[in-house]
């Protein structure tokens, strides 16, 4: 198809190391329209994070990349810095892995999730700040009004990863890429995010690329499904066909070994 | 016996309150009246809503944060009053793997110094070496042994969580407190992490505190469950009853929201499977 919102081609990302450059992506493919969901999942290091931050020019220094990601036809990689910058937040945003470590630990979380926002819309202060508000309210932070001045260590694991969400909900992006984003949720909570993001996609059309390791988060939300080991696509496809008719060994042994409510107890 | 007793707990940041820069300093309690015991050889599992106080508790408990009003006791002993050698023990005893993987590693050391750290200041020199001794220990947590020279950014975020486990594991503690240690694992990692940590509690009797949110991992791992919501403890009991019989309406609402694979194609899988 021609009018897919997000295509990546044949991305191989290689890093250097004390024993030579690594490829920790190899080759990967995958396509992403609008207000549509696609899922990667994997081995722990199989290059899902790698994946995601090539697409944001946002790689250790001394990575080299090589393939093709376009957005909206136009070619991402091997841009420069600040068009890429431009980009960034903008028609893409991203919910990193690491809460803690991207948040910016000097700046309360309010100024950090309106920074985004005027960058991308403008407008006030005073608007921001209310834009602010209202975001954390809708990832559900208890005392939203009040909590917006509290800095980043002031927050639960959980409240951080929902922090960096409502700064993607603001800017309503073309593209949202969110790796790990609901690991540190409980279900509850989690399943009301998903929700916001799959409001967030029938109002504005956003795709969604949701890098986890649950496996049934991903069945529920993805339409399509990759599967990474090693940083390599093992297997891409819909995800009535990857978790039905898995072709892969490696995609077997991963459904096999997920852990369920109600399976037999070792202890 | 018991290991580790915690007795009406609290904890209550200091916030600032509503109205702009002339606001009044206020409080806010983040762990309400908290009580449990660990015994030795247990593994509790803390689970509940995300801001419930579970990662506050815990770090009070390996004494990272005072409390503001209860006590810790770990074998007996107020763990508040613990100084020098005492302290340096409870220090080596109890063990946390930290939610946040990366923010909790030196990035500046690599990974043989970050396993190796705790027992050189204690001046222990590990058997056949550190080398040898890092290797063998990042095998069983299913990294590879070559990566011992690396720094904690060279690494993804399940393998720096595993970095964690493995630091915790290396001074053989009699608590590790796990705050989400395996959510960023690959379920068949994940299993195998679990499965040395149940090892290493039937073979060396470690006891664990186990904060998760995924239920399933829960229920296979932990003798005893704690839900908490909003500071409080709101159920604590066996993990059958507590999974089987859950009184609590809050835990509830929790065991009915776990997510599940479309059953469907799940059924589909299983009977391809046997065809194949
Ligand atoms: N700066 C670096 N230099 C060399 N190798 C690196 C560097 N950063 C990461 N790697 C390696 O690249 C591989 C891919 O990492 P990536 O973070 O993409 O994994 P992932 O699939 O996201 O894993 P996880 O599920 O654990 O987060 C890993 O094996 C990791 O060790
Ligand atoms: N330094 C602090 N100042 C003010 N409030 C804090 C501070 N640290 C934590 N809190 C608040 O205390 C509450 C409990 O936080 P805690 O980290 O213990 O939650 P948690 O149960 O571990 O949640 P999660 O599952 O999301 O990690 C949260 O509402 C959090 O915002
Ligand atoms: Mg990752
Ligand atoms: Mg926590």
């Amino acid at each position: 198809m021609t009018d897919e919102l997000f295509v990546v081609e044949d991305l191989t990302v290689t890093l250097p190391t004390s024993r030579g450059p690594v490829d920790v992506v190899k080759d990967v493919s995958f396509t992403v329209g609008r207000d549509d969901t696609l899922g990667i999942v994997g081995e722990s290091g199989s290059g899902k994070s790698m994946t995601a931050l090539a697409v944001l020019g946002l790689l250790p220094p001394g990575a080299r990349t090589s393939g093709s990601v376009r957005l909206d036809g136009r070619e991402l990689l091997g841009q420069s810095e600040g068009e890429l910058r431009s980009v960034r937040g903008n028609a893409i945003s991203m919910v990193f892995q690491d809460p803690l470590s991207s948040l910016n630990p000097y700046y309360t979380v309010g100024l950090q999730i309106e920074e985004g926002y005027r960058a991308h819309r403008g407008g006030s202060k005073r608007a921001a700040r209310q834009v602010a508000i209202e975001a954390m309210e809708r990832v559900r932070i208890p005392d939203a009004a009040r909590r917006v001045d509290d800095y980043p260590h002031q927050f639960s694991g959980g409240q951080r990863q929902r922090i960096m969400i409502a700064m993607a909900l603001c800017c309503s992006p073309s593209l949202l890429i969110a790796d790990e984003p609901t690991t540190a949720l409980d279900v509850t909570v989690q399943a009301q995010i998903l929700e916001l993001l799959a409001e967030l996609q029938t109002q504005t059309g956003t795709g969604l690329i949701f890098i986890t390791h649950d496996l049934a988060v991903i069945s529920s939300i993805a339409r399509r499904v990759l599967v990474m080991c090693a940083g390599d696509p093992v297997e891409y496809g819909t995800a009535e066909q990857v978790f039905s008719d898995p072709r892969h060994e490696y995609t077997r042994t991963l459904l096999d070994a997920v852990p369920r409510i109600d399976d037999e107890v070792m202890l | 016996m018991t290991l580790l007793r915690v007795r009406d707990l609290s904890k209550q940041f200091v916030i600032r309150g509503q109205g702009g820069l002339l606001a009044r300093k206020a409080s806010f309690t983040a762990v309400d009246q908290v009580s449990f015991d660990v015994a030795l050889g247990e593994t509790l599992a803390i689970v509940g809503e995300s801001g419930s106080g579970k990662s506050t508790t815990a770090r009070i408990a390996a004494r990272l944060l005072d409390p503001t009003s209860g006590s810790v006791e770990f074998e007996g002993e107020d763990i508040s009053r613990a100084t020098g050698k005492d302290l340096a023990r409870f220090r080596n005893d109890v063990q946390v793997v930290f939610q946040d993987p990366f923010s909790s590693l030196n990035p500046r050391y690599t990974v043989e110094r970050i396993v190796t750290a705790p027992l050189t200041y204690q001046g222990i020199a590990p058997k056949g070496g550190r080398r040898a001794f890092t290797r063998e220990l990042m095998e069983r947590v299913g990294l590879n042994p070559d990566h011992s020279q690396r720094y904690p950014a060279q690494f993804s975020g399940g393998q720096a969580q595993r970095i964690g486990i493995a630091r915790a594991l290396a001074v053989n503690p009699k608590l590790v407190i796990c705050d989400e240690a395996v959510s960023a694992l690959d379920v068949s990692i994940q299993a195998q992490v679990i499965k040395l940590l149940m090892r290493l509690q039937r073979e060396s009797g470690f006891s664990y505190i186990f904060i998760a949110h995924d239920l399933a991992v829960v229920r296979q791992l932990s003798h005893r469950v704690a839900v908490m919501s909003k500071g409080r403890i709101v159920e604590l009991g066996s993990r059958d009853q507590v999974f089987g019989e859950p009184r609590d309406e809050y835990t509830k609402t929790l065991l009915a929201a776990v997510p599940r694979i479309n059953p469907e194609w799940d059924r589909r899988r299983r009977l391809s499977k046997g065809r194949s």
